[in-house]
C-alpha cells in the first residue's frame, strides 16, 4: 500500500541527545548499604539531620517491597548493581563558571542549554545537573536581588539548612513509597527554589537533568517553596545517552504553596527510550507531589512525557487550603516498546477546593500507555469540584492504551466529573487530509497536535513549540 | 468514447482501468475521458464501483490498480501520492467527509489551500490574508464564519459537511472535481445551495464528475454525459436524457445491457 511504503522510506531521526561526554568521573563502588549512604552524605558535607533522614529512609526502604500494581512489565532491578554516586571530577570549590570543565559546558551547549555568560538563555535561569551533581546555576545574583533563592539542593543544604530541615520530606515522606524511600536514602542533587512573600519570580526557572554514566542511577531531589502571594513558573528537561543497559532514575519533587501562592511546574521528559527492540532506555520511577497548604494557593503540573523505556509517574496535589486549586495537564507518548503508567492524584482535603485533570495518551508501535489517576474528596472538602478528561489515541494496531480512574468521595456536597475517550488515527483521516494536498507526515502531526492542544495550551510558549516538534519527531515512521 | 471532436486536450483520461482491494476486483476495465468545461454524471447501484473509481482517481491507498492508466493533463498519475494529485488540481468531494478532532477547520483549510498555491507558484497566505479569502468563499456556500473555528467536520450536520466540501473546492480551484454523492443527505434548500456553489466554481476550464443516485441534482446541474456503471464497468453512456430514462425505468432496466464499447 502506498502509505506503508512511504512510511518505510521515511528516514528515522536518531535520538539527538544520545551522545556520551568523555569526562573523568569520580564514582563510588556499586551497591547500597549504610556505609554507602554515609559516604554520599560525607562527600556532600551534610549536617547530621540529613544523614539521619537518609539512614531512616534506608531502613524503611529495606522493609518495603517494589510495587507491582502498575501495568508495566520489566526485569527485576538489581539494586546492588547500581552506582549511587557519580560526579565529574572538578576542582574542589568552583567560584565561577570559568572554572567549570569546558567539556561539561560543551555538553550542555550541545543539548541546547548554553550556560556561559555570553551565551546563556536570556529569559530563563538554569540549574544544570550532570549525573549526581549540579554543575552550574545561571542568574543567581539577579534572582537574589528579588530575594529568590535558586540553587542546587546540595548548596541549599549548606546555606539554607533551616528551610531544608523544615520542608524536606513534608510533602513526600520517605515512607511514601518504595522509590521515594530509595531516593530519600541516596539522593545526590537537584534543584532548590525559594520564592519569598509577595514576589513574582522575574523569570522562568529551569532545571536540566543529564544522565551521562551508563551504570549509575540518577536520584535527584527538587524542593520548591512559594511563600504567601508569590508565584513561579518552573521548567524541567531531561535527556540521557544511548546505552544498551537500563539506567534507573528515581526522583522526588516536592512543591509547597502557601496562601495565595502559585507554582506552575512544566516538564518535557525525553530520557533515552531504548531502541526499536526495546534494548536499553531509562527506567523512570518518579514521585512528584505538591502541597497547596495555603488558602487560594494553586499548583499546576504540565508534562510532556516522550522518553524513557518505562515511566511510572503521578504528579499529584494535596489540596489542603480553602479554595486551593490543583491542575494536571499531561501528554504521554509511547512508541516501539516503551511503557508508561502515568497520571495524577488530586486529594481534596480543604473546603471549596478545585482540580482539573486533562490527560492525553498517544500509543504507537508496540507500546503500552496507561493513565492511572485518583480523585479523592475528604470529609471536609465541602463544595469541592473535580473535572477529569482522559483521552487516548492509538496509532497502528499493535499499541495499547488503558485508563484506570479511581474515585473516592467521602463528601456528598462535592462534584466529580470524569470523561474518557479513545480514538485512533485512521487511514481514512489520513487520506482525507492528503487528498487536500497535505503531506503525510504533516497530516499525522496535525492530528496529534490537535489531539494534544488542550495540554499544549498550558505549556510556556517556548516549551509548547518544542513539545510539538518533539512529538512529530518521535512519531516519524510509526504510522502505516 | 467521445463522439464530438474536441478543440482542447482532455483533463482526465481513465483508460481501461481495473482495480482491486484485498484481491477482490472492484473495477473491471473502466474508460472515461473528461474535457474542459464538461460535466459528467456517473450513476449506478450501490456497490457498482462508482465511489471506488472516485477514490482511485484521488489516490486512496487501499486500492491497487491491476491494469490500465489514469492520466491527468496528459501525464500518467497511477503512482502519484494523494497530496500530489490534490496539489496539481484533482479534487474529490467525499460522500462521507471525515471528522478530524482537535484540528481547526480554518487552519486545515489554510494549510490545504497553501499546498495548492505553492504548487501553482502562487504566494502562500498568512492567517490574515487567508481569512479575507475564505470570507469571500463562505458566501458561495452560505456558511457562517463560526464554522471556521470548529474542528474539521466534527459535530457538523450532514448538510454542513457537504457544504464544507464545496468550500474546499472553492478554495482549491481544482482542474477537475469528482463529487461523490454530494447530494445525498441534503434537503431541497441545501441541495440548491450546493448545486449553485458547484456551478459558480466551475467554468470552461474545469471538468466535473458527479456521482449520484438521483435525478434531482442533475435537474440543478445539467450534465453533458451520463454514464451508467454496473459491476465495475461503464455499461452505457448517453446524454442528459439517459438520466431521466433511468429515473423512470429504474436500474433493473440496465441489467440487460452489456458493455457498449
Amino acid at each position: 500500500m502506498v502509505n506503508e511504503n512511504l512510511v518505510k522510506d521515511v528516514v528515522k531521526e536518531p535520538y539527538k541527545y544520545g551522545f556520551v561526554t568523555d569526562i573523568e568521573t569520580e564514582k563510588i563502588e556499586k551497591g547500597l548499604n549504610e556505609d554507602i549512604i554515609k559516604l554520599i552524605s560525607q562527600k556532600k558535607e551534610e549536617p547530621k539531620f540529613l544523614l539521619d533522614f537518609r539512614l531512616k529512609a534506608f531502613k524503611r526502604w529495606q522493609k518495603m517491597k517494589e510495587p507491582d500494581w502498575a501495568a508495566l512489565g520489566y526485569e527485576k532491578i538489581d539494586y546492588q548493581d547500581i552506582i549511587y554516586y557519580s560526579a565529574p571530577k572538578q576542582k574542589e570549590k568552583i567560584s565561577s563558571l570559568d572554572e567549570v570543565d569546558p567539556k561539561l559546558l560543551e555538553t550542555f551547549d550541545k543539548l541546547g542549554i548554553p550556560l556561559t555568560e555570553q551565551k546563556k538563555l536570556t529569559n530563563v535561569a538554569v540549574d544544570a545537573v550532570f549525573d549526581s551533581v549540579s554543575i552550574a546555576t545561571t542568574f543567581k545574583e539577579e534572582l537574589a536581588e528579588h530575594g529568590v533563592i535558586f540553587c542546587s539542593i546540595s548548596e541549599a543544604v549548606k546555606n539554607h539548612a533551616d528551610l531544608i530541615e523544615k520542608y524536606l520530606g513534608t510533602v513526600v515522606p520517605a515512607s511514601d513509597n518504595y522509590f521515594a524511600a530509595l531516593n530519600s536514602a541516596v539522593f545526590s542533587d537537584g534543584s532548590f527554589v525559594y520564592i519569598p512573600k509577595g514576589v513574582t519570580c522575574p523569570m522562568d526557572l529551569s532545571s536540566y537533568f543529564r544522565i551521562n554514566s551508563g551504570d549509575s542511577g540518577q536520584f535527584e531531589r527538587t524542593l520548591i517553596i512559594a511563600e504567601e502571594s508569590s508565584s513561579v513558573s518552573y521548567l524541567e528537561g531531561c535527556t540521557a545517552p544511548m546505552f544498551d543497559t537500563n539506567t534507573l532514575h528515581a526522583a522526588v519533587v516536592e512543591l509547597i504553596a502557601l496562601d495565595d501562592a502559585s507554582i506552575k511546574y512544566s516538564t518535557v521528559q525525553n530520557w533515552y527510550a531504548g531502541d526499536e527492540e526495546g534494548i536499553g532506555g531509562i527506567f523512570n520511577f518518579v514521585t512528584k507531589r505538591g502541597k497547596c497548604l495555603g488558602k487560594r494557593s494553586k499548583i499546576s503540573w504540565s508534562q510532556v512525557e516522550t522518553g524513557s523505556a518505562i515511566t511510572w509517574k503521578y504528579p499529584s496535589c494535596l489540596l489542603l487550603g480553602e479554595e486551593s486549586v490543583g491542575e494536571f495537564y499531561s501528554v504521554a507518548l509511547t512508541n516501539n516498546l516503551q511503557q508508561a503508567d502515568t497520571g495524577t492524584k488530586m486529594i481534596h482535603i480543604g473546603p471549596k477546593t478545585k482540580s482539573t485533570i486533562v490527560s492525553k495518551g498517544i500509543s504507537a508501535g508496540n507500546s503500552k500507555n496507561s493513565y492511572r489517576g485518583l480523585v479523592k474528596m475528604g470529609t471536609k472538602a465541602t463544595g469541592s469540584r473535580n473535572y477529569s478528561q482522559c483521552d487516548s489515541m492509538l496509532i497502528g494496531d499493535q499499541a495499547s492504551a488503558n485508563t484506570f480512574p479511581y474515585i473516592k468521595s467521602q463528601q456528598p456536597n462535592s462534584e466529580i466529573e470524569h470523561e474518557a475517550s479513545t480514538c485512533r488515527i485512521s487511514e481514512d483521516q489520513l487520506f482525507y487530509l492528503q487528498s487536500r494536498g497535505i503531506e503525510f507526515e504533516e497530516a499525522v502531526s496535525m492530528m496529534v497536535s490537535g489531539f494534544c492542544r488542550d495540554v499544549f495550551n498550558q505549556l510556556p510558549m517556548e516549551f509548547a513549540a518544542e513539545a510539538d516538534k518533539l512529538l512529530a519527531l518521535k512519531l516519524e515512521g510509526s504510522v502505516g | 468514447m467521445q463522439s464530438k471532436m474536441k478543440e482542447s486536450d482532455p483533463i482526465l483520461e481513465v483508460e481501461n482501468l481495473s482495480a482491486s482491494t484485498d484481491n477482490l476486483p472492484i473495477l473491471k476495465g473502466v474508460s472515461l475521458t473528461v474535457y474542459p468545461g464538461e460535466i459528467h454524471a456517473i450513476m449506478g447501484r450501490n456497490g457498482c464501483g462508482k465511489s471506488t473509481l472516485s477514490k482511485i482517481i484521488a489516490g486512496h491507498p487501499s486500492y491497487n490498480i491491476t491494469n490500465g492508466d489514469i492520466k491527468f493533463l496528459g501525464e500518467n498519475i497511477n503512482f502519484l501520492e494523494p497530496e500530489e494529485r490534490s496539489q496539481s488540481g484533482i479534487f474529490l468531494g467525499f460522500q462521507y467527509p471525515i471528522e478530524i478532532p482537535g484540528v481547526s477547520n480554518l487552519e486545515f483549510l489554510r494549510v490545504s489551500t497553501n499546498a495548492r498555491r505553492k504548487f501553482l507558484n502562487k504566494e502562500e497566505l498568512d492567517t490574515f490574508d487567508f481569512e479575507e479569502l475564505v470570507k469571500e468563499k463562505l458566501e458561495i456556500v452560505k456558511m457562517d464564519h463560526a464554522f471556521l473555528s470548529r474542528s474539521v467536520n466534527q459535530g457538523f450536520s450532514g448538510g454542513e459537511k457537504k457544504r464544507n466540501e464545496i468550500l474546499q473546492m472553492a478554495l482549491l480551484e481544482p482542474k477537475i472535481a469528482i463529487l461523490d454523492e454530494t447530494d445525498s443527505g441534503l434537503d431541497i434548500d441545501a441541495l440548491r445551495i450546493v448545486a449553485s456553489g458547484i456551478k459558480k466554481i466551475s467554468n470552461a476550464q474545469t471538468g466535473i464528475i458527479l456521482i449520484t443516485h438521483y435525478q434531482r441534482l442533475l435537474d440543478e446541474i445539467k450534465p453533458n454525459y451520463v454514464h451508467v456503471m454496473s459491476d465495475g464497468q461503464i455499461i452505457k453512456t448517453g446524454e442528459s436524457d439517459l438520466a431521466l430514462e433511468l429515473e423512470e425505468k429504474g436500474y433493473e432496466w440496465t441489467d440487460n445491457f452489456v458493455k457498449d464499447t
